[in-house]
């Protein structure tokens, strides 16, 4: 999320009647029980698509895709005893992605009609036919077979749209009061749900209908030290995931405690938002007075909610194909990882490091069975054993890497954005043989445990990263000291991965996530999970990021 | 239909507020019509726009509000969102912070929109991206541009007697030039209310220079140095400037929690924070970065100075805020313009012994609230000057740094130019911390 819409959202109950403008509340904003009534019926929308589907052929388009969506919202924000806003929003529509001449064009409408779609259809392959003349390369799609009429549901238990927003509010509420009781100055918390019912269809002969569900609780604790004038503060734990309300129905077996010593419980596929809040206000408060960290190189033993955002900056985007060669030049950049590097054969990272992409993991944000051009799903390496093996890719690109098919990554934000290379979930494997929490630590002689994510930065190729925390312990001579403040590592993605001297074993796996991740022009946003158990990597620089003003 | 005129804007939100039956109704009508052109690898990949006109309607029973949209404006639909509005108000909780809505307000005259932008068709951004694209070729350069355009109009009607209207245009243009080899890479970035002052060729013709000039960049020890920030370092990508103008919001200095809250408590108005030459002031109507004259809640947007010879001078104050702290509330500025001399670039490279030109700084992040510390790095054309010359490329840098000591080590302010809507002069800043090399080109 750019900073400029996080400032919208803080400002939510300030300027709520310019919601529309939020991204993610795109739409109209509805009634929540609205939520809850069925979009069209199936049989209407294959209807509906073969318009779309008839209508391009007719007009001269060798490949047509329609994406008939309906995409449903809920946010509850609040803050300390009161709630700030509830909004609901949903918004419906067609878009319409032809190639003619070669040329790739795209139309949306919010008429979901016969005509309306025949319109935007028409629009799509105008716009292909000009643009036509100013393209070099004819579009070259890897072949793709048609699955005849297909569904895929998430595998929910409760649909969060279901749940009264009054427990919802309690639920907040309660985190909030839990956060006070224990010393927080201040808190904001929120719950973000989200539903994307999706219809496609293409001239492949597919006609997939598929119904995914989002949540993400979290919050911010903030204690204030007047006296000092110093503030601290400390973020949820939770990870935005793939699931309905049982995610916020807390289980024993889903929490995973951090190494003795650290006062760490991380979560797997249910989150107790009580028990984190209660804990981050703690935390928060111990940080006002925690020991400035010495500059110099450590052992970092890393938690996987911390881990998956190193993932995703320093992995999952340098191998998304369309980065690689240039289309994102302009604004996210291009990538280290070229098919030059690759070719020279060189370690991404160590032995230890096996790094696998996919759209399948139960419970992750990625999770689908098809994707956004009627792609089955599926699980394939990035990184083998330290090298590089394979790329993210989609029909359109898998020519130019001398394959025969997309990875099944394409994603749209919503109908009337067009479809493009989108990153998967991307994960490191755990550790095939035991290894827990306790026993890596055991044997760190100078390091620093980190659990949670915190500030990140990488260059626009990839190499040079700086990560924060939410909360650092000391380790030395194989145990967990004290609580550190003003950490951060920096690192050359290269280093960093070669310096990795192994996970922990498959108990400790679990996913972070990020429900708002940017790219293109204009800008769009998805949601990617990243797995991985807590890892160990050697000799890294950290530096202090205190100063004063 | 995307830009209604006041007269047709108004005429529906009367009617909306004809078939409210809650205490208080406020509705918004916002519109934009909006066109984009994306090319890379010196070929147009994608082109869109978005036509569209939506209405919000918030109602009020006692401190309760709700809020529906919709996006057609018969009678029934209208009918139906106010409705709709009323249904959520009745069930949502009441409001602890709950601010009456304003009567009839004061606004300037906005000049904020031009017909040449509202006027721009798929054909002009062909031939910008065109223009862009045959220069690169022609110098056996990769380019990779977005242009995107503009018309937006807002109304604001309430049963207070509060009535609003205002209309705005605007032209991005960001283009990004790279060598077929990948060791140079070169940045121009800018932004108009008036489409007649964009010309694409110019902007590509700086970034196609930068690309060439950054070949075979050298590494220099990463450390303090002299810098000489070029606008689009200080105010695009959500720059160190922008993240300082976010960061005026009274509530956080005065619960405590922003680098102007005070030990002890209260906020740090009035204190000198940066060096008496920073002036930072919003003004809706400047000529260069006219802005809208009135926000969200229909507060006017008027001329205030936040820092004023190095003293903040006013923060942010919501209309909550502002009625529990004793003080007017702020409308959130839609610019600020820092003050400047008549120095160019170039003029401050001369005048630098030893110095870092930088043209982009880039993944601006927080490191930490309390300091107002930033990292991100530098990119597309980082060079080293030596006696008043650019004398190589050098590879680019990671930094942490806060604006707050940035304004204090000022050397050099030049002439101020409009970035992202604001205007921004250059700044030679000395002991600027960078803190490791990248090898990103």
């Amino acid at each position: 999320m750019k900073r400029r819409d996080f400032v919208g959202l803080t400002g939510l109950a300030a300027s709520a009647l310019w919601l529309p403008a939020i991204p993610g509340f795109a739409g109209d904003i509805v009634d929540p029980l609205r939520l809850l009534e069925p979009g069209l019926d199936v049989a209407m929308k294959k209807r509906l698509a073969d318009v779309a589907l008839n209508t391009a052929k007719s007009a001269g388009a060798s490949y047509a895709d329609v994406r008939i969506g309906r995409y449903l919202n809920q946010g509850v924000f609040t803050r300390e005893k009161q709630v700030q806003n509830i909004v609901s929003s949903e918004s419906f529509g067609a878009g319409v992605r032809v190639i003619a001449n070669g040329t790739w064009g795209f139309a949306a409408t919010n008429t979901v009609t016969d005509a309306g779609i025949a319109k935007a259809t028409l629009l799509a392959v105008q716009i292909a036919k000009a643009n036509s003349k100013v393209q070099k390369e004819q579009v070259q799609l890897a072949p793709q077979k048609g699955f005849g009429e297909v569904s895929w549901k998430a595998p929910i238990k409760v649909n969060a749209f279901e749940v009264p927003i009054k427990d919802k509010v309690d639920l907040l509420l309660a985190a909030n009061a839990a956060a006070m009781d224990n010393g927080a100055s201040f808190v904001n918390s929120v719950l973000f749900q989200v539903n994307e019912q999706k219809y496609f269809a293409s001239t492949d002969g597919s006609y997939i209908d598929q119904d995914i569900h989002r949540i993400f609780p979290t919050f911010g604790v903030t204690v204030v030290d007047r006296a000092s004038g110093k503030f601290r503060s400390r973020s949820a734990l939770s990870a935005p995931m793939g699931l309905g309300y049982e995610y916020l129905q807390p289980k024993a077996a889903d929490k995973i405690a951090g190494p003795q010593g650290s006062d760490v419980i991380g979560y797997k596929n249910s989150y107790d938002m009580l028990e984190d809040a209660a804990r981050a206000a703690k935390q928060a408060k111990q940080k006002l007075t925690a020991k400035s960290v010495t500059a110099g190189k450590y052992d970092l033993v890393l938690d996987p909610h911390h881990l998956g955002l190193t993932i995703h900056e320093s992995v999952g985007h340098p191998t998304e194909l369309d980065r690689v060669l240039g289309y994102e030049a302009n604004f996210a950049g291009t990538s280290f990882a070229t098919l030059e590097w690759r070719a020279k054969n060189q370690p991404y990272g160590s032995k230890q490091v096996n790094i696998v992409a996919d759209k399948l993991q139960p419970g992750s944000l990625g999770a689908v069975g098809w994707d956004d051009e009627g792609v089955k799903t599926k699980e394939w390496n990035l990184i083998e054993q330290g090298k590089l093996v394979d790329y993210q890719k989609i029909r359109d690109q898998a020519h130019i890497v001398g394959q025969k098919e997309s990875d099944g990554c394409c994603y749209s934000q919503s109908w009337q954005d067009v479809q493009f290379q989108r990153m998967p979930n991307v994960s490191l494997k755990p550790s095939t043989s035991k290894m827990s929490v306790d026993e890596m630590v055991s044997k760190v002689d100078k390091g620093i445990y980190i659990a949670g994510n915190g500030s990140f930065s990488i260059d626009q190729q990839r190499y040079n990263s700086q990560f924060g925390g939410q909360v650092f312990y000391a380790i030395d001579k194989g145990k967990i000291t004290e609580m550190l403040e003003d950490v951060a590592y920096q690192t050359n993605t290269l280093e960093f991965w070669n310096s990795c001297a192994g996970s922990c074993d498959q108990s400790d796996y679990r996913l972070a996530g990020f429900f708002n991740d940017g790219k293109g022009q204009p800008s769009q946003s998805s949601a990617v999970s990243h797995g991985s158990a807590t890892t160990r990597f050697n000799n890294v620089n950290v530096i202090n990021v205190a100063r004063k003003i | 239909m995307a830009i209604l005129s006041k007269d047709e804007s108004q005429a529906i939100l009367k009617k909306v507020l004809g078939f409210s039956k809650a205490d208080e109704c406020q509705a918004n009508l916002s519109g934009r019509t909006t066109g984009n052109v994306r090319y890379a690898r010196n070929s147009v990949s994608t082109a869109g726009g978005t036509d569209n006109v939506s209405l919000a309607v918030e109602a009020r029973f006692g401190k309760r509000s709700g809020i529906a949209t919709c996006n057609e404006f018969d009678d029934a639909t209208l009918k139906r969102c106010v409705q709709r509005a009323e249904e959520i108000a009745r069930l949502a909780p009441e409001d602890a912070e709950y601010m009456p809505l304003l009567g009839p307000q004061q606004y300037l005259t906005p000049t904020a929109y031009a017909a040449s932008t509202a006027a721009i068709t798929p054909d002009f951004r062909a031939q910008a991206a065109g223009d862009s694209i045959a220069l690169c070729t022609a110098k056996n350069l990769t380019a990779a541009g977005y242009l995107e355009d503009g018309a937006y109009f807002q109304a604001l009607r309430n049963n207070k007697g509060l009535e609003a209207y205002q209309q705005s245009t605007n032209v991005d243009f960001s283009i990004t030039v790279r060598t077929p080899d990948g060791t140079g890479s070169g940045y121009a970035t800018a932004d108009y209310t008036d489409a007649a002052k964009f010309n694409a060729k110019n902007l590509t013709q700086l970034a196609a220079d930068k690309a060439a000039g950054s070949r075979n960049a050298r590494a220099l020890e990463p450390g303090k140095y002299t810098v000489i920030l070029e606008p689009a370092a200080l105010a695009s990508d959500e720059g160190l400037l922008n993240n300082l103008m976010y960061s005026l919001g009274a509530r956080e200095a005065d619960e405590g929690r922003s680098f102007l809250s005070k030990k002890g408590g209260g906020n740090k108005v009035g204190e000198k924070l940066f060096d008496e030459r920073i002036t930072i002031y919003s003004d809706p109507l400047n000529a260069e970065v006219p802005s809208g004259v009135f926000d969200g809640e229909g507060l006017p947007v008027k001329r205030m100075t936040w820092i004023d010879k190095g003293k903040v001078s006013n923060l942010y104050y919501s209309r909550f805020w502002g009625q529990k702290s004793g003080k007017p509330a702020t409308a959130f500025p839609g610019n600020w313009i820092m003050e400047g001399g008549t120095q160019s670039v170039q003029d401050l490279i001369k005048g630098t012994a030893k110095g870092i030109l930088v043209t982009r700084l880039w993944y601006i992040r927080d490191v930490d609230p309390q300091t107002l510390l930033y990292t991100g790095l530098t990119r597309d054309g980082t060079f080293y000057i030596e006696n008043g010359q650019i004398k190589f490329p050098i590879k680019n840098f990671r930094f942490n740094e806060s604006p707050v000591i940035m304004l204090n080590n000022v050397e050099a302010i030049g002439r101020p130019v409009r970035i992202g809507g604001n205007l921004v002069p250059p700044l030679k800043i000395r002991d600027f911390t960078f803190t490791s090399l990248s090898d990103a080109v």
